[in-house]
C-alpha cells in the first residue's frame, strides 16, 4: 500500500520501512523550536523536575524571542532571561527581535523531509517546504530535547486539490478562510492536510505558508506541499539542502478529498469569535473598527506588505484607527524599507512595529480595549484574544485589512 | 476497574485555549495565581464555583487554539476529575495526557446532560447518566501509561530512568 508525504516523513524519522495511519511509532526528531511563549517552563522543568538533566543534541535546538519584544513587564523580562541564560549556557541557537518564530525558521533552518516539533500551535507552517511541523507544549518539547525522540499517532492525510490560479484582489489568506469555513474549526482534527494540483503550481513559498499557517485553525496536525522546483529554489537561494524530497504514492491512501476552484474564491472575512465563521467580506462592510492589523506569521510577508502600501499608497489612515503595520522579521522589513514601503505606511498614518506577534498574541503591544473591534490579518479571532473579552476580532487578507483602516470600517480594497 | 462520580459543568462547542486561560494572565508565576482566571472570558463566575471532583462535559473541539501547556494545568488545578467532549483538538490532547488530565470522547452525552447533574465514570468502559450507559473506548496502552504515572515528565522518569 502507498504512502502519503506525512507518512513517508513518519516512517523515516521512525526508521521503519513503512507506517500506517493510527500507527504510535518512536521518532528521531530532527528539530525542535521553542519560543517565549513557553519556553520559561521548560527550564524550570529541566531544572526542578528531573535528576540528571541533559540534552540529546543541542543543534536540534532552536530558541525565539518572539511573543513579547521588547519585554513589556518585569515578570516577562524575568521569563526571557531564564530562556536567554539557558540558550547562552547550553550553545542553543538563540533569536531575540529578529522576527516571529514560524518565519525565522522558514528563512535559516526548516528542510523537506524534516520532522520538527515546535512548542508553537502555527509550527504546521513549515509543510509550505515540505516539512512535517507540529505544534507541542511544553512538556513535549522538554522530552524531545532530552531525549531527542517523541511519540506519534500516525495521521491520516486529507487531500486538497487546488486547482486554478486566484483571481486579481484576492490571496492566499482568503483561499485558507474559504477552506476552513468550508470544512470548519475541527474539519481535519488529527489529521494531515496535503495540498496538491495545478492550483498549487501557482502559489510560491510564501503563499504556501499561508495555507500551512492557518491549518491548525483547521484542527489539522500538519499541512503539506510537495517539495517541488519552486520549494527547492527557495531552498537554494537561501544556502540549504533537502533532507529528503518526498512525494505521495499514487496508489496512497486518502481519509478524505476535497476540491478547490482557486479562481472561484473572493474576498472573505472570519466574524467573532470562530476563525470558521467565514463569510464574504461584502457581508460585513460597514462594521466600524477601532485598530487594523497587518503582520504575524500568517500575513506579515513582503508580499503582504506590497498589497498594503500599494492601496494605502496616496491616502491615509481614518483618524480614530490605530492602524499596526508589523513585518515578521528584520530581513522582511529591510527589504520592506528598500522598496520605500515603510515610508508609505509611516507617511498614510500607519504605525510601523518591530518585528514580533503584537496584538495577534493578544497581550503586549496593540491590545483592544472593551468592546473595541479589531481587523486583522493574525491567526484567530477567538472571544478576548487580542484584549478585553468584550472586544471583536475579524480576519481578512491586507488588502481587507488596509482598505478598513483607510475606510474607518470594514470594506474591501475595491470599495475604496 | 477505577470509577467516579461527579458534578457536570457543561460547556460548548470549540471552547479554545484562549478562553480557558486568557492570554495576559500567562505571565503570572503560578499555575495557582492562574486558576482563578480560568473560563473568565465564557463564564467569569466559573473558576469559583468548580469544585474538587468536578467533571466538566462538552461539545466537539475542546481546547482548539494554542499550544499553552496551562490550558490543561489550569483544568486540573481547578479540581476537574476529568474532561468529556465529542471531540478534542490535537495539541490540547497531547498537553493534557503529559500534565496527567484524563480525558474522555464520548459523542452522545453531552447533547442529554444537564449542568449540575451527577454521572459516574466507569473509565476505560462507560459513563453512568439517569439510568443510561454512554459506552467510552479505552486509550491506547503508552497513553493510560503516561496518565498513570501522573503525566510526561514522570514517565519518562519510569521509562528512561532519566528523571
Amino acid at each position: 500500500m502507498g504512502m502519503t508525504i506525512a507518512e513517508k516523513i513518519i516512517a523515516r524519522a521512525a526508521g521503519v520501512e513503512s507506517v500506517r495511519p493510527g500507527d504510535i511509532h518512536t521518532v528521531n526528531l530532527d528539530r525542535m523550536m521553542s519560543n517565549d511563549g513557553t519556553t520559561h517552563l521548560t527550564v524550570d522543568m529541566y531544572y526542578n523536575k528531573l535528576k540528571h538533566p541533559r540534552i540529546a543534541d543541542t543543534k536540534k535546538m532552536v530558541f525565539i524571542v518572539d511573543h513579547n519584544v521588547p519585554s513589556d513587564s518585569a515578570k516577562t523580562a524575568g521569563s526571557q532571561k531564564k530562556m536567554r541564560d539557558f540558550a547562552r549556557e547550553h550553545g542553543i541557537d538563540f533569536w531575540e527581535g529578529k522576527g516571529v518564530c514560524h518565519q525565522i525558521m522558514m528563512e535559516h533552518y526548516v528542510c523537506p523531509g524534516e520532522l520538527i516539533f515546535g512548542a508553537d500551535s502555527h509550527t504546521c507552517t513549515y509543510g509550505a517546504l515540505g516539512a512535517f511541523g507540529t505544534g507541542v507544549g511544553c512538556t513535549d518539547l522538554l522530552y524531545g530535547m532530552v531525549t531527542g525522540t517523541s511519540w506519534v499517532l500516525v495521521p491520516e492525510t486529507v487531500k486538497f486539490n487546488l486547482t486554478g490560479r486566484l483571481p486579481q484582489g484576492v490571496y492566499p489568506r482568503d483561499l485558507m478562510l474559504t477552506i476552513i469555513g468550508e470544512i470548519g474549526a475541527n474539519g481535519v482534527n488529527y489529521q494531515v492536510m496535503e495540498f496538491g494540483g495545478d492550483g498549487a503550481k501557482t502559489l510560491s513559498v510564501n503563499d504556501r505558508m499561508v495555507l500551512c499557517n492557518l491549518a491548525v485553525e483547521a484542527g489539522a496536525k500538519t499541512a503539506l506541499f510537495e517539495a517541488d522546483e519552486i520549494a527547492l529554489a527557495y531552498l537554494r537561494s537561501r544556502g540549504r539542502e533537502p533532507k529528503a524530497v518526498f512525494t505521495s504514492d499514487p496508489d496512497a491512501v486518502y481519509a478524505r478529498e476535497y476540491t478547490f476552484d482557486l479562481s472561484r474564491i473572493v474576498p472573505v472575512a472570519a466574524k467573532p469569535d470562530f476563525v470558521d465563521a467565514v463569510v464574504p467580506a461584502s457581508e460585513v462592510c460597514g462594521v466600524p473598527i477601532d485598530e487594523a492589523f497587518l503582520g504575524s506569521c500568517n500575513n506579515g510577508r513582503i508580499d503582504e506588505l506590497r498589497v498594503g502600501a500599494a492601496i494605502l499608497k496616496g491616502r491615509k489612515v481614518a483618524e480614530h484607527v490605530r492602524f499596526l503595520v508589523v513585518p515578521a522579521s528584520q530581513e522582511i522589513y529591510l527589504q520592506a524599507m528598500e522598496e520605500g514601503l515603510i515610508q508609505i505606511f509611516m507617511e498614510s498614518g500607519a504605525i510601523v512595529m518591530n518585528p514580533n506577534c503584537s496584538v495577534c498574541w493578544g497581550s503586549c503591544q496593540g491590545v483592544i480595549g472593551e468592546n473595541e473591534v479589531l481587523i486583522s490579518t493574525g491567526t484567530r479571532n477567538f472571544k478576548g484574544r487580542a484584549g478585553h473579552p468584550s472586544s471583536k476580532v475579524y480576519l481578512g487578507s491586507a488588502a481587507t485589512v488596509t482598505a478598513s483602516a483607510i475606510k474607518g470600517e470594514i470594506c474591501t480594497a475595491d470599495m475604496l | 476497574m477505577e470509577q467516579f462520580t461527579g458534578r457536570v459543568w457543561r460547556l460548548g462547542d470549540d471552547i479554545d485555549t484562549d478562553i480557558i486561560i486568557p492570554t495576559e494572565y500567562l505571565a503570572l508565576k503560578t499555575i495557582e495565581e492562574m486558576k482563578q482566571y480560568g473560563f473568565l472570558p465564557l463564564r467569569p463566575e466559573l473558576a469559583a464555583q468548580i469544585r474538587s471532583g468536578d467533571m466538566i462535559v462538552a461539545g466537539k473541539n475542546f481546547g482548539c487554539g494554542s499550544s499553552r501547556e496551562q490550558a490543561p494545568e489550569v483544568i486540573k488545578a481547578l479540581g476537574i476529575r476529568c474532561v468529556i467532549a465529542k471531540s478534542f483538538a490535537r495539541i490540547f490532547f497531547r498537553n493534557a495526557i503529559n500534565n496527567g488530565l484524563l480525558l474522555i470522547e464520548q459523542p452522545d452525552l453531552y447533547d442529554d446532560v444537564k449542568e449540575g447533574d451527577t454521572i459516574t465514570v466507569h473509565v476505560n468502559q462507560a459513563v453512568d447518566y439517569r439510568e443510561r450507559q454512554y459506552p467510552i473506548t479505552s486509550l491506547p496502552e503508552n497513553l493510560v501509561e503516561i496518565i498513570r504515572a501522573g503525566g510526561l515528565v514522570k514517565a519518562m522518569r519510569r521509562r528512561n530512568g532519566l528523571a
